[in-house]
Protein backbone atom coordinates (compact mmCIF):
# COMPACT_ATOMS: atom_id res chain seq x y z
CA UNK A 1 0.00 0.00 0.00
CA UNK A 2 1.40 3.24 -0.89
CA UNK A 3 0.23 6.46 -2.69
CA UNK A 4 -2.65 9.03 -2.52
CA UNK A 5 -5.87 8.83 -4.73
CA UNK A 6 -7.73 12.06 -5.17
CA UNK A 7 -11.25 11.43 -6.40
CA UNK A 8 -12.64 14.65 -8.79
CA UNK A 9 -15.65 15.81 -8.67
CA UNK A 10 -17.59 17.26 -12.22
CA UNK A 11 -20.84 18.60 -11.27
CA UNK A 12 -22.25 20.05 -14.24
CA UNK A 13 -19.74 20.29 -16.56
CA UNK A 14 -17.41 21.90 -14.07
CA UNK A 15 -14.64 21.44 -12.00
CA UNK A 16 -15.07 23.38 -8.67
CA UNK A 17 -12.13 24.63 -6.53
CA UNK A 18 -13.17 22.24 -3.75
CA UNK A 19 -11.44 19.35 -6.11
CA UNK A 20 -8.16 21.34 -6.17
CA UNK A 21 -8.21 22.23 -2.44
CA UNK A 22 -8.49 17.76 -2.16
CA UNK A 23 -5.64 17.59 -4.53
CA UNK A 24 -3.71 20.18 -2.29
CA UNK A 25 -4.21 17.85 0.57
CA UNK A 26 -3.15 15.05 -1.08
CA UNK A 27 -0.27 16.28 -2.29
CA UNK A 28 0.59 16.95 2.13
CA UNK A 29 -0.03 12.92 2.39
CA UNK A 30 2.45 12.02 0.00
CA UNK A 31 5.74 13.51 -3.16
CA UNK A 32 3.66 14.28 -6.03
CA UNK A 33 4.87 11.58 -8.29
CA UNK A 34 2.78 9.25 -5.94
CA UNK A 35 -0.40 11.03 -6.07
CA UNK A 36 -3.08 10.57 -8.52
CA UNK A 37 -6.10 11.98 -9.86
CA UNK A 38 -9.09 10.17 -10.66
CA UNK A 39 -12.32 10.92 -12.67
CA UNK A 40 -15.16 9.29 -12.91
CA UNK A 41 -18.01 8.95 -15.53
CA UNK A 42 -19.62 7.87 -19.04
CA UNK A 43 -16.95 9.25 -20.92
CA UNK A 44 -14.25 10.95 -18.90
CA UNK A 45 -12.29 12.41 -22.27
CA UNK A 46 -12.84 16.34 -21.39
CA UNK A 47 -12.94 15.61 -17.70
CA UNK A 48 -9.45 13.83 -17.58
CA UNK A 49 -7.73 16.33 -20.11
CA UNK A 50 -8.85 19.02 -17.77
CA UNK A 51 -7.52 17.20 -14.66
CA UNK A 52 -4.18 16.44 -16.27
CA UNK A 53 -3.90 20.34 -17.00
CA UNK A 54 -3.14 20.43 -12.89
CA UNK A 55 -2.29 17.00 -11.43
CA UNK A 56 1.25 16.28 -10.67
CA UNK A 57 1.65 12.80 -12.54
CA UNK A 58 -0.94 10.49 -13.16
CA UNK A 59 -4.87 10.99 -13.89
CA UNK A 60 -7.19 7.43 -13.89
CA UNK A 61 -9.89 7.67 -16.34
CA UNK A 62 -12.86 5.50 -14.62
CA UNK A 63 -15.11 5.61 -17.28
CA UNK A 64 -18.30 2.84 -17.92
CA UNK A 65 -21.68 4.09 -19.42
CA UNK A 66 -23.27 3.25 -16.08
CA UNK A 67 -21.32 5.74 -14.55
CA UNK A 68 -23.76 8.98 -15.51
CA UNK A 69 -26.17 9.74 -13.95
CA UNK A 70 -24.10 9.65 -10.52
CA UNK A 71 -25.58 6.74 -8.33
CA UNK A 72 -23.93 5.57 -4.90
CA UNK A 73 -24.54 1.93 -6.02
CA UNK A 74 -22.14 2.27 -9.64
CA UNK A 75 -19.55 5.17 -7.73
CA UNK A 76 -19.14 2.31 -4.78
CA UNK A 77 -18.53 -0.38 -6.97
CA UNK A 78 -16.35 1.20 -9.60
CA UNK A 79 -13.88 2.65 -7.36
CA UNK A 80 -13.86 0.07 -5.33
CA UNK A 81 -11.94 -2.17 -8.11
CA UNK A 82 -9.94 1.06 -8.87
CA UNK A 83 -8.89 0.83 -4.96
CA UNK A 84 -8.66 -2.89 -4.74
CA UNK A 85 -6.16 -2.22 -7.75
CA UNK A 86 -4.29 0.46 -7.11
CA UNK A 87 -3.75 -0.12 -3.57
CA UNK A 88 -3.10 3.42 -2.12
CA UNK A 89 -2.14 4.51 1.60
CA UNK A 90 -4.89 7.24 1.33
CA UNK A 91 -7.70 8.00 -0.38
CA UNK A 92 -8.80 11.60 -0.34
CA UNK A 93 -12.58 13.20 -1.58
CA UNK A 94 -13.91 16.68 -1.82
CA UNK A 95 -15.98 17.28 0.87
CA UNK A 96 -19.00 17.72 -1.83
CA UNK A 97 -23.05 16.08 -0.92
CA UNK A 98 -22.18 13.59 -3.50
CA UNK A 99 -19.10 12.38 -1.49
CA UNK A 100 -21.30 12.12 1.51
CA UNK A 101 -23.66 9.95 -0.37
CA UNK A 102 -21.20 7.58 -1.05
CA UNK A 103 -17.78 7.39 0.23
CA UNK A 104 -19.08 6.05 3.78
CA UNK A 105 -20.58 3.14 1.78
CA UNK A 106 -17.40 2.93 -0.11
CA UNK A 107 -14.96 2.97 3.03
CA UNK A 108 -17.37 0.04 4.58
CA UNK A 109 -16.20 -2.23 2.05
CA UNK A 110 -12.69 -2.09 3.43
CA UNK A 111 -13.73 -2.20 6.56
CA UNK A 112 -12.58 1.42 7.12
CA UNK A 113 -14.62 4.63 8.09
CA UNK A 114 -14.28 8.38 5.97
CA UNK A 115 -12.58 10.67 8.21
CA UNK A 116 -15.16 13.25 7.07
CA UNK A 117 -14.29 17.31 6.42
CA UNK A 118 -11.19 17.17 7.58
CA UNK A 119 -9.98 21.14 7.64
CA UNK A 120 -6.24 20.08 8.47
CA UNK A 121 -3.51 17.32 8.05
CA UNK A 122 0.01 17.89 10.22
CA UNK A 123 2.86 15.57 10.58
CA UNK A 124 1.81 11.78 11.37
CA UNK A 125 -0.73 12.23 9.68
CA UNK A 126 -3.08 13.94 12.34
CA UNK A 127 -6.04 15.11 10.59
CA UNK A 128 -8.20 18.13 12.31
CA UNK A 129 -11.86 18.18 11.97
CA UNK A 130 -14.59 20.28 13.70
CA UNK A 131 -16.59 18.81 15.90
CA UNK A 132 -19.77 19.93 18.54
CA UNK A 133 -20.93 22.13 15.49
CA UNK A 134 -17.80 24.23 15.12
CA UNK A 135 -17.43 24.89 18.84
CA UNK A 136 -14.55 22.09 19.17
CA UNK A 137 -11.45 21.10 17.15
CA UNK A 138 -10.75 17.07 17.28
CA UNK A 139 -7.39 15.36 16.01
CA UNK A 140 -7.88 12.11 14.30
CA UNK A 141 -5.26 9.54 13.57
CA UNK A 142 -5.96 6.40 11.75
CA UNK A 143 -5.66 3.12 12.59
CA UNK A 144 -6.03 -0.36 11.45
CA UNK A 145 -5.28 -2.06 8.05
CA UNK A 146 -6.45 -1.30 4.49
CA UNK A 147 -6.47 2.68 3.21
CA UNK A 148 -7.42 5.53 5.00
CA UNK A 149 -10.10 7.04 3.48
CA UNK A 150 -10.55 11.34 4.21
CA UNK A 151 -12.94 14.05 2.83
CA UNK A 152 -11.65 17.88 3.08
CA UNK A 153 -13.94 21.20 3.46
CA UNK A 154 -14.16 23.45 0.88
CA UNK A 155 -11.51 26.28 1.61
CA UNK A 156 -9.59 24.46 4.24
CA UNK A 157 -6.50 23.82 1.69
CA UNK A 158 -5.24 26.14 -0.53
CA UNK A 159 -6.10 25.44 -4.06
CA UNK A 160 -2.86 26.64 -5.84
CA UNK A 161 -0.86 23.95 -6.64
CA UNK A 162 2.29 23.70 -8.54
CA UNK A 163 2.45 24.40 -11.76
CA UNK A 164 3.36 20.14 -13.30
CA UNK A 165 4.41 18.23 -16.38
CA UNK A 166 0.87 17.43 -18.02
CA UNK A 167 0.21 14.22 -16.14
CA UNK A 168 -0.38 11.25 -18.16
CA UNK A 169 -4.36 9.61 -18.49
CA UNK A 170 -4.69 6.31 -18.14
CA UNK A 171 -8.47 3.91 -18.16
CA UNK A 172 -9.36 1.94 -16.15
CA UNK A 173 -12.91 0.12 -17.06
CA UNK A 174 -14.56 -1.38 -13.96
CA UNK A 175 -16.69 -4.21 -14.37
CA UNK A 176 -20.50 -2.85 -13.66
CA UNK A 177 -24.06 -4.37 -14.56
CA UNK A 178 -27.59 -2.48 -14.95
CA UNK A 179 -28.53 -4.59 -12.33
CA UNK A 180 -26.10 -3.98 -9.33
CA UNK A 181 -27.75 -0.13 -9.41
CA UNK A 182 -30.55 -0.12 -7.26
CA UNK A 183 -31.66 3.66 -7.65
CA UNK A 184 -33.13 5.68 -10.23
CA UNK A 185 -32.17 9.08 -10.24
CA UNK A 186 -33.96 11.79 -11.96
CA UNK A 187 -32.18 15.17 -13.07
CA UNK A 188 -31.64 18.40 -11.11
CA UNK A 189 -34.12 20.60 -10.31
CA UNK A 190 -34.76 23.82 -8.80
CA UNK A 191 -37.35 24.39 -6.53
CA UNK A 192 -38.55 27.97 -7.70
CA UNK A 193 -36.83 30.80 -9.64
CA UNK A 194 -34.18 32.80 -7.02
CA UNK A 195 -36.23 36.16 -7.06
CA UNK A 196 -33.85 37.46 -4.72
CA UNK A 197 -29.62 37.82 -5.51
CA UNK A 198 -28.22 37.65 -2.45
CA UNK A 199 -24.99 37.01 -4.00
CA UNK A 200 -24.43 40.83 -5.46
CA UNK A 201 -26.08 42.57 -1.79
CA UNK A 202 -23.67 44.89 -0.58
CA UNK A 203 -24.82 44.71 2.58
CA UNK A 204 -26.47 42.17 4.03
CA UNK A 205 -28.34 41.56 7.85
CA UNK A 206 -28.43 37.55 8.87
CA UNK A 207 -30.69 36.21 11.05
CA UNK A 208 -30.31 32.96 12.53
CA UNK A 209 -32.34 30.84 15.49
CA UNK A 210 -31.17 33.36 18.17
CA UNK A 211 -34.53 35.61 17.15
CA UNK A 212 -36.03 32.68 18.83
CA UNK A 213 -39.77 33.36 16.95
CA UNK A 214 -40.78 34.69 14.09
CA UNK A 215 -42.54 37.41 15.67
CA UNK A 216 -39.30 38.90 16.38
CA UNK A 217 -38.47 39.08 12.77
CA UNK A 218 -39.60 42.87 12.01
CA UNK A 219 -36.54 43.76 14.29
CA UNK A 220 -34.04 42.55 12.15
CA UNK A 221 -36.38 44.08 9.30
CA UNK A 222 -36.17 47.42 10.40
CA UNK A 223 -31.70 47.15 11.33
CA UNK A 224 -32.04 45.79 7.01
CA UNK A 225 -34.14 48.55 6.38
CA UNK A 226 -32.15 50.82 8.43
CA UNK A 227 -28.58 50.00 6.61
CA UNK A 228 -30.33 49.78 3.14
CA UNK A 229 -29.51 46.10 3.15
CA UNK A 230 -31.11 42.70 2.25
CA UNK A 231 -32.21 40.34 4.99
CA UNK A 232 -31.04 36.72 4.64
CA UNK A 233 -31.10 33.86 6.96
CA UNK A 234 -29.46 30.27 8.19
CA UNK A 235 -31.07 27.19 7.49
CA UNK A 236 -33.25 26.73 10.50
CA UNK A 237 -35.06 29.99 9.95
CA UNK A 238 -36.00 28.48 6.47
CA UNK A 239 -36.53 25.36 7.71
CA UNK A 240 -38.82 26.71 9.76
CA UNK A 241 -40.88 28.83 7.01
CA UNK A 242 -40.11 32.43 8.73
CA UNK A 243 -38.75 33.58 5.47
CA UNK A 244 -38.17 31.93 2.02
CA UNK A 245 -35.79 29.56 1.18
CA UNK A 246 -34.41 32.02 -1.95
CA UNK A 247 -33.07 34.02 1.73
CA UNK A 248 -31.11 31.28 2.66
CA UNK A 249 -27.04 31.81 2.91
CA UNK A 250 -24.91 28.81 3.32
CA UNK A 251 -23.73 25.74 1.70
CA UNK A 252 -27.91 24.36 0.81
CA UNK A 253 -28.28 28.38 0.24
CA UNK A 254 -26.61 31.38 -1.70
CA UNK A 255 -23.54 32.18 -1.48
CA UNK A 256 -22.69 35.64 -0.53
CA UNK A 257 -19.50 38.59 -0.69
CA UNK A 258 -20.80 41.91 0.62
CA UNK A 259 -18.40 44.61 2.16
CA UNK A 260 -20.37 44.01 5.15
CA UNK A 261 -22.54 41.03 6.75
CA UNK A 262 -24.02 41.41 9.97
CA UNK A 263 -25.00 37.52 11.67
CA UNK A 264 -27.33 38.36 14.30
CA UNK A 265 -27.76 35.30 16.21
CA UNK A 266 -26.18 32.92 14.53
CA UNK A 267 -23.99 30.56 15.86
CA UNK A 268 -21.82 29.83 12.98
CA UNK A 269 -21.96 26.22 12.19
CA UNK A 270 -19.81 25.25 9.32
CA UNK A 271 -22.67 25.20 6.48
CA UNK A 272 -23.17 29.12 6.80
CA UNK A 273 -19.43 29.94 7.52
CA UNK A 274 -18.72 28.68 3.85
CA UNK A 275 -21.72 31.00 2.25
CA UNK A 276 -20.61 33.99 4.25
CA UNK A 277 -16.73 33.79 4.06
CA UNK A 278 -16.37 35.78 1.05
CA UNK A 279 -18.01 38.22 3.03
CA UNK A 280 -15.41 41.75 3.71
CA UNK A 281 -16.82 42.29 7.16
CA UNK A 282 -18.31 40.50 9.32
CA UNK A 283 -20.23 41.65 12.73
CA UNK A 284 -21.74 39.20 14.97
CA UNK A 285 -24.38 39.60 17.37
CA UNK A 286 -24.80 36.68 19.82
CA UNK A 287 -25.73 35.88 23.39
CA UNK A 288 -23.08 32.62 23.27
CA UNK A 289 -19.50 34.40 23.58
CA UNK A 290 -17.83 30.59 22.65
CA UNK A 291 -20.01 30.81 19.67
CA UNK A 292 -18.06 29.69 16.63
CA UNK A 293 -19.30 33.16 14.71
CA UNK A 294 -17.02 35.02 16.44
CA UNK A 295 -14.09 33.09 15.10
CA UNK A 296 -13.93 34.30 11.62
CA UNK A 297 -15.54 38.00 12.54
CA UNK A 298 -14.53 41.19 12.74
CA UNK A 299 -16.15 43.02 14.98
CA UNK A 300 -18.43 41.20 17.86
CA UNK A 301 -20.81 41.97 20.18
CA UNK A 302 -21.99 39.42 23.28
CA UNK A 303 -25.02 40.09 24.00
CA UNK A 304 -28.89 39.56 23.43
CA UNK A 305 -29.77 40.00 19.73
CA UNK A 306 -33.24 41.46 20.72
CA UNK A 307 -32.15 44.19 22.75
CA UNK A 308 -28.99 44.71 20.91
CA UNK A 309 -30.14 44.79 17.09
CA UNK A 310 -32.98 47.62 17.91
CA UNK A 311 -30.06 49.71 19.63
CA UNK A 312 -28.32 49.28 16.73
CA UNK A 313 -31.37 50.20 14.08
CA UNK A 314 -31.82 53.04 16.19
CA UNK A 315 -27.37 54.06 16.53
CA UNK A 316 -27.77 53.77 12.51
CA UNK A 317 -30.70 55.83 12.21
CA UNK A 318 -28.96 58.52 14.41
CA UNK A 319 -26.31 58.50 12.42
CA UNK A 320 -27.88 58.76 8.77
CA UNK A 321 -29.61 61.82 9.72
CA UNK B 1 -45.13 -0.73 6.54
CA UNK B 2 -42.26 -1.43 9.23
CA UNK B 3 -40.15 1.68 9.74
CA UNK B 4 -36.87 1.80 11.65
CA UNK B 5 -35.83 5.12 12.63
CA UNK B 6 -32.20 5.33 14.43
CA UNK B 7 -31.97 7.79 16.76
CA UNK B 8 -28.96 9.57 18.64
CA UNK B 9 -28.83 11.78 22.19
CA UNK B 10 -26.74 14.54 21.62
CA UNK B 11 -25.63 17.54 23.84
CA UNK B 12 -27.99 19.97 23.85
CA UNK B 13 -27.49 23.11 21.38
CA UNK B 14 -27.25 25.53 24.52
CA UNK B 15 -25.27 23.69 26.59
CA UNK B 16 -22.25 25.07 27.43
CA UNK B 17 -19.15 22.86 26.25
CA UNK B 18 -15.96 22.36 28.28
CA UNK B 19 -13.26 20.16 27.64
CA UNK B 20 -12.63 17.31 30.18
CA UNK B 21 -9.04 17.08 31.87
CA UNK B 22 -8.05 14.12 29.70
CA UNK B 23 -8.44 16.33 26.76
CA UNK B 24 -9.95 13.56 24.44
CA UNK B 25 -13.48 14.46 24.77
CA UNK B 26 -15.59 16.81 26.65
CA UNK B 27 -16.77 17.24 30.28
CA UNK B 28 -20.09 15.28 30.34
CA UNK B 29 -21.18 15.82 34.18
CA UNK B 30 -23.80 18.68 34.05
CA UNK B 31 -24.75 18.54 29.83
CA UNK B 32 -28.05 18.85 29.37
CA UNK B 33 -28.84 16.15 26.55
CA UNK B 34 -31.17 16.50 23.16
CA UNK B 35 -32.43 14.30 20.45
CA UNK B 36 -30.29 15.05 17.45
CA UNK B 37 -32.07 17.74 15.32
CA UNK B 38 -31.99 15.74 11.47
CA UNK B 39 -32.93 12.66 13.77
CA UNK B 40 -36.18 14.29 14.80
CA UNK B 41 -36.87 15.12 11.15
CA UNK B 42 -36.27 11.49 10.43
CA UNK B 43 -38.74 10.37 13.07
CA UNK B 44 -41.33 12.44 12.00
CA UNK B 45 -41.03 11.59 8.71
CA UNK B 46 -41.58 7.58 9.55
CA UNK B 47 -44.37 8.77 11.72
CA UNK B 48 -46.03 10.79 9.10
CA UNK B 49 -45.55 7.60 7.08
CA UNK B 50 -47.17 5.56 9.31
CA UNK B 51 -50.15 7.63 9.56
CA UNK B 52 -50.49 7.05 5.91
CA UNK B 53 -50.01 3.71 5.13
CA UNK B 54 -50.47 1.98 8.74
CA UNK B 55 -47.77 -0.21 9.71
CA UNK B 56 -44.91 0.55 12.67
CA UNK B 57 -42.54 2.48 13.64
CA UNK B 58 -39.62 1.24 15.80
CA UNK B 59 -36.71 3.87 17.16
CA UNK B 60 -33.17 2.56 17.54
CA UNK B 61 -30.47 3.86 20.02
CA UNK B 62 -27.02 3.09 21.03
CA UNK B 63 -25.28 5.04 24.15
CA UNK B 64 -25.48 5.03 27.64
CA UNK B 65 -28.07 4.58 30.03
CA UNK B 66 -29.12 8.55 29.77
CA UNK B 67 -30.13 7.88 25.95
CA UNK B 68 -33.57 6.37 27.69
CA UNK B 69 -34.97 9.56 28.03
CA UNK B 70 -34.56 10.45 24.45
CA UNK B 71 -36.02 7.13 23.41
CA UNK B 72 -38.98 7.77 25.75
CA UNK B 73 -39.70 10.92 23.57
CA UNK B 74 -39.11 9.55 20.89
CA UNK B 75 -42.35 7.11 22.47
CA UNK B 76 -44.10 9.79 23.75
CA UNK B 77 -44.19 11.31 20.19
CA UNK B 78 -45.85 8.88 18.00
CA UNK B 79 -42.88 5.67 18.07
CA UNK B 80 -44.47 1.77 18.79
CA UNK B 81 -41.57 0.43 20.25
CA UNK B 82 -37.63 0.99 20.77
CA UNK B 83 -34.71 -1.16 21.10
CA UNK B 84 -32.03 0.84 23.07
CA UNK B 85 -27.98 -0.77 22.30
CA UNK B 86 -26.70 0.08 25.40
CA UNK B 87 -23.38 1.16 25.52
CA UNK B 88 -21.50 3.65 27.88
CA UNK B 89 -18.27 4.19 26.03
CA UNK B 90 -19.87 5.40 22.77
CA UNK B 91 -18.14 8.06 22.75
CA UNK B 92 -14.60 5.75 22.20
CA UNK B 93 -16.74 4.28 19.39
CA UNK B 94 -16.51 5.33 15.44
CA UNK B 95 -19.56 5.64 13.02
CA UNK B 96 -18.35 2.20 11.71
CA UNK B 97 -18.20 0.75 14.73
CA UNK B 98 -22.05 2.43 16.12
CA UNK B 99 -23.08 1.35 12.34
CA UNK B 100 -22.13 -2.22 13.19
CA UNK B 101 -23.67 -2.71 16.51
CA UNK B 102 -26.90 -0.92 14.87
CA UNK B 103 -26.87 -3.41 12.41
CA UNK B 104 -26.11 -6.43 14.55
CA UNK B 105 -29.43 -5.00 16.67
CA UNK B 106 -31.44 -4.72 13.35
CA UNK B 107 -30.72 -8.27 11.84
CA UNK B 108 -33.96 -9.84 12.86
CA UNK B 109 -36.12 -7.11 12.17
CA UNK B 110 -36.59 -6.69 8.57
CA UNK B 111 -38.08 -3.62 8.33
CA UNK B 112 -39.02 -2.33 5.10
CA UNK B 113 -37.75 1.18 5.37
CA UNK B 114 -34.81 2.54 7.50
CA UNK B 115 -34.57 6.17 8.66
CA UNK B 116 -31.66 8.33 10.29
CA UNK B 117 -30.70 11.46 10.20
CA UNK B 118 -28.04 13.00 8.00
CA UNK B 119 -25.42 14.39 10.73
CA UNK B 120 -25.16 14.34 14.30
CA UNK B 121 -24.30 17.15 15.95
CA UNK B 122 -21.62 16.14 18.22
CA UNK B 123 -19.21 14.24 16.14
CA UNK B 124 -20.65 15.18 12.70
CA UNK B 125 -19.45 12.53 10.83
CA UNK B 126 -22.70 12.01 8.74
CA UNK B 127 -22.41 8.59 8.10
CA UNK B 128 -23.90 6.12 9.90
CA UNK B 129 -27.03 5.97 8.14
CA UNK B 130 -25.03 5.14 4.97
CA UNK B 131 -22.95 2.72 6.44
CA UNK B 132 -26.09 0.72 7.92
CA UNK B 133 -27.34 0.44 4.71
CA UNK B 134 -23.93 -0.79 3.06
CA UNK B 135 -23.76 -3.22 6.16
CA UNK B 136 -27.03 -4.77 5.54
CA UNK B 137 -26.32 -4.60 1.82
CA UNK B 138 -29.71 -2.56 1.20
CA UNK B 139 -30.12 0.50 -1.23
CA UNK B 140 -29.73 4.42 -0.17
CA UNK B 141 -29.90 8.04 -0.45
CA UNK B 142 -28.97 10.43 1.55
CA UNK B 143 -29.80 14.12 2.36
CA UNK B 144 -33.27 12.94 1.83
CA UNK B 145 -36.39 15.67 2.57
CA UNK B 146 -39.31 14.32 1.64
CA UNK B 147 -40.66 10.54 1.29
CA UNK B 148 -42.78 9.01 -0.78
CA UNK B 149 -44.06 5.32 -0.71
CA UNK B 150 -44.63 4.48 -4.64
CA UNK B 151 -45.85 0.84 -5.78
CA UNK B 152 -42.59 -0.42 -5.83
CA UNK B 153 -40.32 1.17 -3.11
CA UNK B 154 -39.83 4.75 -2.60
CA UNK B 155 -39.96 7.95 -4.35
CA UNK B 156 -37.68 10.85 -2.32
CA UNK B 157 -36.47 14.59 -2.67
CA UNK B 158 -32.84 15.16 -2.33
CA UNK B 159 -31.11 18.32 -1.61
CA UNK B 160 -28.30 18.99 -4.08
CA UNK B 161 -25.76 21.95 -3.39
CA UNK B 162 -26.44 25.37 -3.68
CA UNK B 163 -31.02 25.01 -4.10
CA UNK B 164 -30.72 22.36 -6.49
CA UNK B 165 -32.97 19.02 -5.36
CA UNK B 166 -33.26 15.86 -7.73
CA UNK B 167 -36.07 13.11 -7.16
CA UNK B 168 -35.07 9.35 -6.66
CA UNK B 169 -36.18 6.28 -6.40
CA UNK B 170 -35.22 3.22 -4.87
CA UNK B 171 -36.85 -0.43 -4.22
CA UNK B 172 -38.31 -1.90 -0.87
CA UNK B 173 -36.08 -1.92 1.54
CA UNK B 174 -34.25 0.90 1.56
CA UNK B 175 -31.89 2.99 3.78
CA UNK B 176 -32.69 6.98 3.78
CA UNK B 177 -30.68 9.60 5.87
CA UNK B 178 -32.99 12.55 6.53
CA UNK B 179 -32.32 16.29 6.18
CA UNK B 180 -33.64 19.03 8.69
CA UNK B 181 -36.12 21.22 7.44
CA UNK B 182 -38.16 18.84 5.11
CA UNK B 183 -41.25 18.49 7.61
CA UNK B 184 -42.44 20.59 11.02
CA UNK B 185 -41.71 18.78 14.17
CA UNK B 186 -44.39 17.75 16.29
CA UNK B 187 -44.59 18.06 19.83
CA UNK B 188 -45.29 14.92 22.73
CA UNK B 189 -48.94 15.14 23.65
CA UNK B 190 -49.77 14.92 27.07
CA UNK B 191 -51.60 11.13 26.37
CA UNK B 192 -48.85 10.34 24.35
CA UNK B 193 -45.98 11.07 27.15
CA UNK B 194 -48.50 8.67 29.33
CA UNK B 195 -48.43 6.07 26.64
CA UNK B 196 -44.82 5.94 26.06
CA UNK B 197 -44.36 4.91 29.73
CA UNK B 198 -45.46 1.75 29.05
CA UNK B 199 -44.23 0.91 25.51
CA UNK B 200 -41.40 -1.95 25.10
CA UNK B 201 -38.00 -1.20 24.77
CA UNK B 202 -35.47 -3.62 24.36
CA UNK B 203 -32.23 -4.00 25.76
CA UNK B 204 -29.33 -5.28 24.53
CA UNK B 205 -25.52 -5.14 26.04
CA UNK B 206 -23.55 -3.76 23.32
CA UNK B 207 -20.92 -5.73 24.99
CA UNK B 208 -23.19 -8.71 24.05
CA UNK B 209 -23.29 -8.19 20.55
CA UNK B 210 -20.45 -9.56 19.08
CA UNK B 211 -19.09 -7.26 16.40
CA UNK B 212 -15.85 -5.25 16.01
CA UNK B 213 -16.04 -1.61 17.06
CA UNK B 214 -12.47 -1.13 17.51
CA UNK B 215 -11.90 2.74 16.07
CA UNK B 216 -10.35 2.86 12.54
CA UNK B 217 -10.32 7.03 13.21
CA UNK B 218 -9.31 7.61 16.36
CA UNK B 219 -9.76 10.71 18.11
CA UNK B 220 -6.72 11.54 19.86
CA UNK B 221 -7.27 14.89 21.13
CA UNK B 222 -10.16 17.88 21.30
CA UNK B 223 -9.04 21.32 21.22
CA UNK B 224 -10.94 24.63 21.16
CA UNK B 225 -10.42 26.56 17.57
CA UNK B 226 -8.04 29.20 17.15
CA UNK B 227 -9.47 32.03 15.70
CA UNK B 228 -9.64 33.09 12.21
CA UNK B 229 -9.63 36.37 12.72
CA UNK B 230 -9.00 38.68 15.76
CA UNK B 231 -12.33 39.63 16.63
CA UNK B 232 -12.49 43.13 18.13
CA UNK B 233 -15.45 42.95 21.16
CA UNK B 234 -17.32 45.73 21.74
CA UNK B 235 -18.21 45.95 25.48
CA UNK B 236 -21.37 47.95 27.36
CA UNK B 237 -24.62 48.22 27.16
CA UNK B 238 -27.04 47.14 24.12
CA UNK B 239 -26.63 51.05 23.54
CA UNK B 240 -22.91 51.71 23.91
CA UNK B 241 -21.82 48.63 21.90
CA UNK B 242 -24.32 49.58 18.89
CA UNK B 243 -22.88 53.09 18.89
CA UNK B 244 -19.50 52.11 19.05
CA UNK B 245 -20.44 49.40 16.08
CA UNK B 246 -21.65 52.18 14.19
CA UNK B 247 -18.70 54.33 14.60
CA UNK B 248 -16.59 51.52 13.35
CA UNK B 249 -19.25 50.98 10.07
CA UNK B 250 -18.51 54.58 9.41
CA UNK B 251 -14.85 54.97 9.49
CA UNK B 252 -13.15 51.64 9.31
CA UNK B 253 -15.35 49.43 7.85
CA UNK B 254 -16.86 52.84 5.67
CA UNK B 255 -20.40 51.09 4.55
CA UNK B 256 -22.34 53.69 6.22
Amino acid sequence: MSGVLVVIEQRAGRIARINWEALAAGLRLASPSAVAAVGVGADTQELASEIATKAPSRVVAVEHPLLAPYTADGYSIALEQLIRAELPEFVVFPHTYQVRDYAPALAARFGQMLISDVTGIADGPLFTRQLMQGRLNGTYRHSGNGPCFVSVQAGAFHAGLPAFEPAAIARFTPVLEAAQIRTRPGEPFRAAAQAVDLGSAQLIVGVGRGIKGEENLPLVQELATALGAELAASRPICDNGWLPMERQVGSSGQTVAPKLYIAAGISGAIQHLVGIKGSQCIVAINKDPDAPIFEVADYGIVGDLLEVVPALTAAVKAAKQ
Amino acid sequence: MKIIVAIKQVPDRDSQIRIDPSGKWIDESDLQYAMNESDAHALEEGLLLKEKHGGEVVVVSAGPESVGTTIREALAKGADRAIHVVADELGTLDALGVARLLAAALKDENPDLILAGLQSEDLGLGQTGVILAELLGLPHASLILQVEKTDTGFSVKRELEEGWFQTIELPTPAVLTIQSGGNKLRYATLMGIKRAKTKEVRRLAAAEIAVDSTPVAVLQQVALPRKQKSTQLLAGTAKEAAAALVEKLRFEVRVL
